[in-house]
């Protein structure tokens, strides 16, 4: 964890349209120098909240707390905004120069002109777009525009920065290299920022924290690694891309380790459960391994299944391999595997994982 | 044939020798419209973006009312203004009927609910977005109108022309409210109407040629305009 007072932290927000619970955090926290990823699927409030945090969305109820001073909707509002900046998933550029662009919200701030366009300059260039400097915002890209709207957002040199989606639009490789720009810049300038995604590769790239979203509900917050490799509920575990997740009983216990029952099988995993108890099984697909079926090829993972080839779907650079082991089972395959075990539909093949590469989620009690 | 040929030649003789009459006409029409637009603008803009933000019950009839103003029969508000402003009407004291004031009113009228619909419509067409941004860059409200307004520039200027372009060839709430007065409230309709029923097409002709050419400008600078939008 940082060792910092929050800059951000957020107090029983709900919010409310008409019947429906929008929003509801019980508490939120951002500490200096952070960057905390949203992550959601397409309407789990990651929009909501983000502009609750700006209060651009008056919350029915809660808090808002800004560097511990409590932030009133009536007169210090103005004061909170001219702090934080926000990037949308839509540019939103002004119809006039990329320089008044950059300069838009320093102007807002009845800031002199020479201070303005040094702070301007520092920007265009920090984005690589100061040749543009003139051109008509009209004129631009995709990924010229949301540099412009990104340059605009520091040039008021934000404590905090609010981004909503701000590369989903634009094509992978015009992505890449903004993220890889923004990175480097979030750093240079330490500014704790918030980023909304529901690519969760670009949280993992960018984030210090993760916050996983769904109907309106942060389910768990944690480190990337926490949240990628402990998730708390079956909604994390398949949104942060675990894609078996099996329901067992836990029949033996000892030490470190469970057995759990699925499906008359038994699966050896490393975690702590009562015997009886319902638990969730999550295993991620990488961590599955196929051999053919014939192979006596000694393996120290503790789980090992015949099992059938249901279904081979590509995903490019690799494979997902839908197997049968009397419990589904979903693992990936480099190209260069499947053709050296020659893995078509309807073959028997051996599926290994380790006991420490599941993760138990334990029903009931999250 | 002779009639119109020598019509327009004559209507030349008169542009080029810049009759005092002609122009004092043309000057007068300028007059009149040109201020009774800025103060359309004046209320058209501000009504119309008070309106296009605000969210109140009732908005979709305000809107539909004021697009139905946008195209309201100048006889209509001649009558109207003519009414109020009869002697012993309600604004009856002012004594203004029948003078260019009166022109100014009835004009300002016509115009306003044109202006108005444009700044509506220019306004909401702009992403709903935008105002969250300009509010998140630190804008106050006020801040915030002006530089909506300033995203709307080009539907805006659109509707300067439209305001102008309606009252400048308008001619019933003209004769009506200003009484058609030679030298005092005489304008290039209400003249080219009455020169038109006396037979005197050399002027009539003269005065249309130079209707003509303001509403050729007028376009010209609206089509200038309207190409400049969408540089893409």
């Amino acid at each position: 964890m940082i060792e910092s007072s929050p800059i951000l932290e957020a107090k029983g927000i709900q919010v409310i349209r008409g019947e429906t619970i929008l929003l509801d955090i019980s508490s939120f926290l951002i500490h200096e120098g952070e960057i905390l990823s949203l992550i959601g699927p397409n309407g789990a409030g990651k929009t909501t909240l983000m502009q609750t945090l700006s209060y651009l969305l008056k919350p029915f109820q809660g808090e808002i707390f800004f560097r511990g001073k409590k932030i009133e909707a009536n007169h210090s509002v103005l004061e909170y905004r001219r702090k934080l900046a926000m990037v949308f998933q839509e540019p939103l550029l002004f119809d006039t120069t990329v320089f008044n662009n950059v300069a838009s919200g320093l102007k807002i701030r009845g800031m002199k002109k020479s201070e303005i366009h040094d702070r301007v300059i520092e920007q265009l260039d920090r984005f690589g777009i100061s040749h543009l400097k003139d051109r008509s915002a009209k004129t631009l890209s995709g990924g010229e525009a949301q540099r412009t709207s990104l340059a605009r957002a520091f040039s008021i040199q934000p404590e905090i920065l609010l981004l909503d989606e701000p590369f989903a639009s634009l094509d992978p490789p015009t992505r890449d290299s903004l993220i890889e720009d923004l990175e480097h810049i979030l750093q240079q300038t330490g500014t704790a920022a918030v980023f909304a995604t529901h690519d969760r590769l670009e949280a993992l790239r960018l984030s210090d924290q993760i916050a996983v979203m769904n109907q309106g509900k942060i389910l768990q917050i944690g480190s990337p690694d926490e949240v990628m490799n402990q998730p708390v509920d079956e909604f994390v575990a398949s949104f942060v891309g675990v894609e078996t997740i099996l329901t067992g009983k836990v029949i033996k216990q000892n030490g470190g380790t469970i057995i759990t029952s699925i499906e008359s099988q038994e699966i050896e995993v490393v975690g702590d459960a009562r015997i009886g108890e319902t638990v969730l099984l999550c295993i991620r697909p990488e961590n599955v391994t196929l051999s053919s079926h014939s192979s006596q090829e000694r393996t120290s993972a503790r789980n090992v299944f015949p099992g059938r080839i249901t279904k081979i779907t590509s995903l490019g650079l690799y494979q997902r391999v839908h197997l049968d082991c009397t419990f589904p089972l979903v693992a990936y395959v480099t190209n260069h595997s499947l053709e050296e075990l020659s893995l078509t539909e309807g073959r028997e093949v051996r599926a290994s994982f380790k006991a420490t590469a599941i993760t138990v989620i334990k029903k009931g009690e999250t | 044939m002779d009639l119109i040929l020598e019509g327009i030649k004559k209507a030349f003789w008169l542009l080029i020798t810049l009759d005092p009459e002609v122009m004092g006409i043309t000057l007068l029409s300028l007059e009149v419209s040109g201020i009774a637009t800025l103060i359309s603008l004046f209320f058209g803009i501000s009504i119309g973006v008070a309106v296009a933000l605000s969210r109140f019950t009732g908005k979709k009839i305000v809107v539909s009312l004021i697009n139905t103003g946008m195209a309201l029969p100048p006889v209509v508000v001649g009558l109207f203004v003519t009414i109020f402003l009869w002697r012993n009407g309600p604004l009856g004291f002012f004594g203004i009927l029948y003078t260019p004031i009166a022109m100014i009113i009835a004009q300002t009228v016509i115009a306003t609910p044109i202006v108005m619909g444009i700044t509506l419509a220019a306004i909401q067409q702009l992403p709903q977005k935008l105002r969250l941004q300009i509010l998140a860059l630190g804008a106050t409200r006020l801040q915030m109108v002006w530089i909506l307004i300033k995203e709307a520039k080009l539907p805006l200027l659109a509707a300067v022309m439209a305001g102008f372009g309606g009252v400048i060839s308008e001619v019933g709430a003209s004769i009506m409210v200003g009484g058609n007065i030679k030298g005092y409230s005489r304008v290039l309709t209400t003249a080219t109407v009455m020169e038109t029923s006396r037979g005197n097409f050399d002027i009539a002709i003269a005065l249309g040629i130079i209707l003509l050419l303001l509403a050729y400008f007028i376009n010209l600078i609206l089509t200038q305009i309207q190409q400049r939008t969408r540089p893409r």
